[in-house]
């Protein structure tokens, strides 16, 4: 399986030939806490790096979750929708929010890989 | 109001045992607050409601009005009944401005009939005092209690495990007050709250508050509950949050506060605003504080757009978010008055989608206050 790679605004993603799945990390979910709702983006919507394609709500506020990558959303996790403590269960597994076709492979060389990332957060601290 | 506030965060006398015990620490009100604690809100919630909870309230402001003309002085400042109070008993109101806007809402204790215990928002009380003291002169004594930490204990446990230790509580009557020893340390303890449980809030002197914190939170039932979980029991509960549902701009007959004035305060008058309470009254008002319940599973947050069925702005979401308890989301909000009815179907426009909702009657989880 591919190396996980991440935003700085905290989403991960997997690229799988042309199909990234894309989630929210274990520090997003520690940061957001209980998680209580999810909003997932229409299958065949259009997104774009860096902008709005999902929504995350713990008890205290509303997050975007942004795509890692500019592409075409081909299937959400609407486990999710059910369950959406799943987000603080699994977040980097089961709770995957959505998956998509990408356009753009190339945007994947500008992500952080696990390192980079752990040394991000650890900053944030 | 709220996180607004520059400068060096304030600490109470509780902030090394936060920090000690886990706890998110985030700026409320000039005040490096816990939000919560390792259990998280959802978790902490719901324990209040079936046990207790221990919250850190100091940075509250806690205050004495004293003389033999204070309870008068004080009724030409707020709309609640100040002289119908008995030694011991307690009432909610609000400091009212000339144009009846809330400039905060506080709890009035009466120990004596010369001498009242106060206590004000964390956001507020600077101005509070401040205003107070302009009006009140030299009719009354006005005394801020910096010297004394604040800790509420809420939940349906709360009265067997404080009676524990302080056997009088178990006999206090709701929106009542003692002054007592708790293991030998003067308390004033009051059995309220602001999250529909039965509960107590703690008055003790900051170099005490360590020790009686430890000693609740050393009681199998009790868990350390922050100010996120603080939120969502009180929006559950239906009650105001100053800065959020009640201000300057609302006043008490629109935010639906009217049961807080008496008979003889209506008829008389004589605080800020008297005025505009009386017409209201009489006349009603243009809109009104509701409860709302979404259909859906998505939370409406303060500044939420309600609209009627034809998609016209009828009020905004003062309040909003998830009700642990209810297990579904929850809000309040002012709406036209029109549209305030139990049952009218209204929308709230969510990240552009107008989602259905329903004005629904508060609290959103019933009230379960101790009636002797």
């Amino acid at each position: 399986m591919a190396d996980l790679r991440f935003t700085k605004d905290h989403e991960w993603v997997r690229l799988d030939g042309d199909v990234a799945t894309v989630g929210i990390t274990a520090f997003a979910q520690d940061q957001l806490g209980d998680v209580v709702f999810v909003e997932l983006p229409a299958v065949g919507k259009k997104v774009e790096q860096g902008k709005d394609a999902a929504v995350v709500e713990s008890v205290k506020a509303a997050s975007e979750v942004y795509a890692p990558l500019d592409g075409e959303v081909t299937e959400t996790n609407d486990a999710l929708t059910g369950d959406p403590a799943l987000v603080n269960a699994d977040p980097t597994g089961a709770a995957w929010f959505f998956k998509m076709r990408v356009t753009n492979k190339a945007q994947l060389d500008g992500l952080l890989d696990q390192a980079a990332y752990d040394s991000y957060v650890k900053g944030l601290a | 109001m709220g996180d607004s506030f520059s400068g060096p965060l304030l600490r109470t006398p509780l902030h090394a045992l936060h920090a000690e015990l886990g706890a998110k620490l985030v700026p409320f009100a000039g005040y490096d607050m816990p939000v919560q604690y390792p259990a998280g809100i959802l978790r902490e919630h719901l324990h209040v409601r079936e046990k207790a909870g221990l919250f850190d309230v100091s940075h509250m402001g806690q205050a004495l009005f004293e003389g033999a003309d204070a309870i008068a002085a004080l009724e030409t400042l707020v709309p609640g009944d100040v002289a119908a109070l008995g030694d011991g008993q307690m009432r909610y109101t609000m400091l009212t401005d000339d144009k009846a806007g809330i400039l905060d809402d506080l709890m009035v204790t009466r120990l004596s009939a010369d001498r009242l215990f106060l206590v004000v928002n964390a956001g507020c009380k600077d101005d509070d005092y401040a205003h107070m003291q302009a009006k009140i002169g030299s009719r009354a004594k006005l005394t801020r209690r910096e010297d004394r930490a604040l800790l509420a204990l809420q939940g349906p446990a709360a009265a067997s495990v404080l009676a524990r230790i302080v056997p009088e509580v178990a006999a206090m009557k709701f929106m009542s007050a003692i002054e007592t020893r708790f293991e030998g340390i003067d308390a004033l303890i009051t059995r309220s709250g602001y999250t529909g449980e039965d509960g107590y809030e703690i008055s003790v002197p900051n170099e005490s508050a360590v020790l009686v914190a430890r000693r609740l939170l050393s009681q199998p039932e009790i868990l350390a509950i922050g100010l996120g979980a603080r939120d969502s029991l009180r929006l559950e509960a239906g009650l105001c949050l100053y800065g959020h549902d009640i201000d300057t701009n609302t006043t008490p007959i629109e935010a639906t506060l009217a049961w807080t004035i008496s008979k003889r305060r209506r008829a008389e008058g004589g605080f800020p605003g008297a005025a505009i309470v009386q017409a209201q009254l009489a006349g009603g008002t243009a809109r009104k504080r509701v409860g709302i319940k979404p259909d859906g599973r998505a939370p409406a947050r303060e500044g939420t757009e309600i609209v009627d069925e034809n998609g016209t702005r009828i009020g905004t979401v003062t309040s909003g978010g998830f009700g642990p308890s209810v297990e579904a989301p929850v809000a309040m909000g002012y709406v036209a008055t029109a549209a305030a009815k139990v049952g009218t179907r209204v929308g709230l426009v969510v990240r552009g989608n107008t989602l259905p909702a329903t004005v629904a009657s508060m609290p959103f989880a019933p009230h379960r206050y101790f009636k002797a």
